[in-house]
């Protein structure tokens, strides 16, 4: 069974039909590319998928559960997390105090008012394991807001993946970064595929990355399905290389 | 967790010394000339100024309507007294029931409106509370208050304690009551549902996509600002043995958020300092000029245009994260 299932979605903002009748199936432990020219509708695609906002129709089935209605908080739980092409996270909190909210909403801490010396401890080891994968370690009191972008952004991946998820959905990624930390970020995401296969699906622009990265590729043109295959299947359809390939490569 | 280095005094050794500036103040109010009632009018304002900053600096959502929950307070506890049960402690938890029932009700309403919205409307609810005080003359005696009755001995079996007539017994009686308040503000600040509160405050959008549930989070953090605003209504009627229907009004709830920005709505105990500040000024001031408002506005734009972290940001720039 697909872990994620999205049949024929539609997202219309007025006339606008920014995703029209997109499906995607994502097996347990793919890596999913989605890639397309500007305004082609992925980031809508992803905001439909976590449930920023629902679709006009189509239906999203996550792990077996229609989450088409769903809040963002019910999806979490389930086991679904996200970043923003825009790194959204805490600029004033160091990167230890943005990693511990994630750990205990995780835990099912969010409403406790008192906490165990105990759990406490357990909160604080799960921070500094998250902090050692995503290279955050020695910058742990450090406020994120001052951090370079590279760190910024794998602190915001780690606070996804603070919450345990079994689906990450990330939005460019790499978007504005240099060379350097363009690696470091696709070094991390592929360790997090293949050590942990964990299920991810990205939004990406660099090519490089992605042709790196990938299990499939999925081209939205226009809110809808232009073509999807392979990185090698992808690199030589015409249409790919017509429509987006020609002119961004 | 680890604490920044700008900080310049410990958050700890400044809490000691206003826990210390506080349990003493009978004392030296009176050697710099001044009363203890002046005190005690210091900690109640203080306790609805910090309850506000609870849902204003620490989860970033502005109330203009704190007034309505202090005043329920206030009637309840005042109409307890009056025409039920002749007891100080019933009163407080009377008119703290009668601000928090109404807080969960109006909370409900409202959690889904952000920004300028959320404070508008909490000013028309708050509104609609000083209507109904104003209106009501055979309960709640309308524009003249209620007045006719006054707060009760405490008795504690074996002996009992004069807060009626000894300034002093009522200002620790107060202070007591703002340390159990405040203890629990502290408390829940510094738990993981107090770090969720933060997290919206500091980005919503993210705290949303961490699986937090915004709505729910903000009605229980705007639940418990009221219900702490309520105890210190219920507490400044018993200081004045009367209340009316300015406790309600809007521009009472505007005093709080004064305080609290005067002060410092990041820090914790900022709004204290607000509090303290805004009512030495009001008394000082009030005694030269019936235009006491206008100074206190004034020293209000200059803190705000040369301190906008309040008087307490200019000696710690953080307190609690």
């Amino acid at each position: 069974m697909s872990l994620l299932d999205i049949q024929n979605v539609s997202r219309h903002f007025g006339s606008l039909v920014a995703v029209n009748g997109v499906s995607l199936a994502v097996e347990p432990g793919e890596l999913r590319a989605v890639i397309g020219p500007n305004g082609a509708g992925k980031t809508t695609f992803f905001n439909l998928i976590s449930g920023f906002f629902p679709p006009t129709s189509g239906r999203i089935v996550f792990d077996g559960v229609d989450v088409t209605q769903l809040p963002v908080h019910k999806r979490v739980t389930m086991g679904m997390a996200r970043t923003f092409q825009i790194t959204e996270i805490f600029p004033e909190f160091s990167v230890r105090e943005n990693l511990r909210i994630p750990v205990e909403v995780a835990a099912g801490y969010r409403l406790r008012p008192w906490m165990s010396r105990t759990d406490d401890g357990e909160m604080r080891a799960r921070v500094v394991e998250l902090m050692e994968m995503g290279g955050l370690t020695d910058k742990a009191d450090r406020l994120v807001g001052e951090l370079p972008h590279g760190d910024q952004r794998a602190t915001e991946i780690m606070m996804a993946l603070a919450l345990k998820p079994r689906l990450l959905l990330l939005d460019e990624p790499t978007a504005g970064m240099g060379d350097q930390e363009t690696y470091d970020i696709t070094r991390l995401i592929r360790r997090l595929h293949k050590d942990q296969g964990l299920t991810i699906v990205l939004i990406e622009h660099d090519m490089r990355v992605i042709f790196h990265l990938a299990d499939r590729i999925m081209v939205l043109a226009e809110g809808a399905v232009l073509a999807e295959g392979t990185p090698d299947q992808i690199a030589n359809d015409e249409r790919v290389q017509g429509a987006y390939l020609g002119k961004a490569a | 967790m680890k604490r920044l280095p700008v900080n310049r005094l410990s958050s700890r050794t400044f809490s000691v010394i206003i826990w210390i500036v506080l349990l003493t103040l009978p004392i030296w109010m009176r050697a710099v000339g001044s009363y203890t009632e002046l005190g005690t009018q210091v900690v109640v304002l203080a306790l609805a100024a910090m309850a506000l900053n609870f849902l204003l600096g620490f989860t970033g959502t502005l109330s203009f309507g704190h007034a309505a929950y202090f005043g329920l307070g206030a009637y309840g506890a005042a109409m307890t007294i009056k025409y039920l049960v002749p007891s100080t402690p019933l009163a407080i938890v009377v008119g703290m029931a009668a601000g928090t029932i109404a807080a969960m009700i109006i909370g409900a309403l409202i959690v889904k409106l952000r920004g300028v919205y959320f404070a508008m409307v909490t000013i028309a609810f708050g509104q609609v509370f000083y209507f109904i005080t104003f209106r009501w003359n055979t309960v709640t005696g309308g524009d003249d208050g209620l007045s006719g009755w006054h707060r009760i001995p405490l008795d504690l079996g074996f002996t009992s304690i004069d807060i009626e007539h000894d300034g002093k017994a009522f200002y620790y009686f107060v202070l007591l009551c703002f340390a159990l308040c405040v203890g629990v503000m502290a408390f829940l600040l510094r738990s993981p549902f107090g770090r969720t509160l933060l997290a919206i405050r500091e980005n919503e959008r993210r705290a949303r996509f961490l699986g937090i549930p915004i709505e729910r989070h903000l009605w229980l953090s705007f639940v418990i600002s009221c219900l702490f605003a309520s105890v210190a209504g219920a507490l400044y009627a018993l200081l004045n043995n009367f209340t009316d229907p300015r406790a309600l009004y809007w521009g009472q709830s505007g005093n709080f958020v004064i305080m609290a920005v005067l002060g410092g709505m990041r820090s914790f105990w900022g709004p204290l300092i607000g509090a303290a500040i805004f009512v030495v000024l009001q008394d000082y001031v009030s005694s030269h000029t019936e235009n006491w408002m206008s100074f206190v506005g004034l020293f209000f734009v200059l803190v705000v245009l040369f301190f906008p972290r309040g008087v307490l940001g200019i000696i710690r720039r953080r307190t609690m994260r």
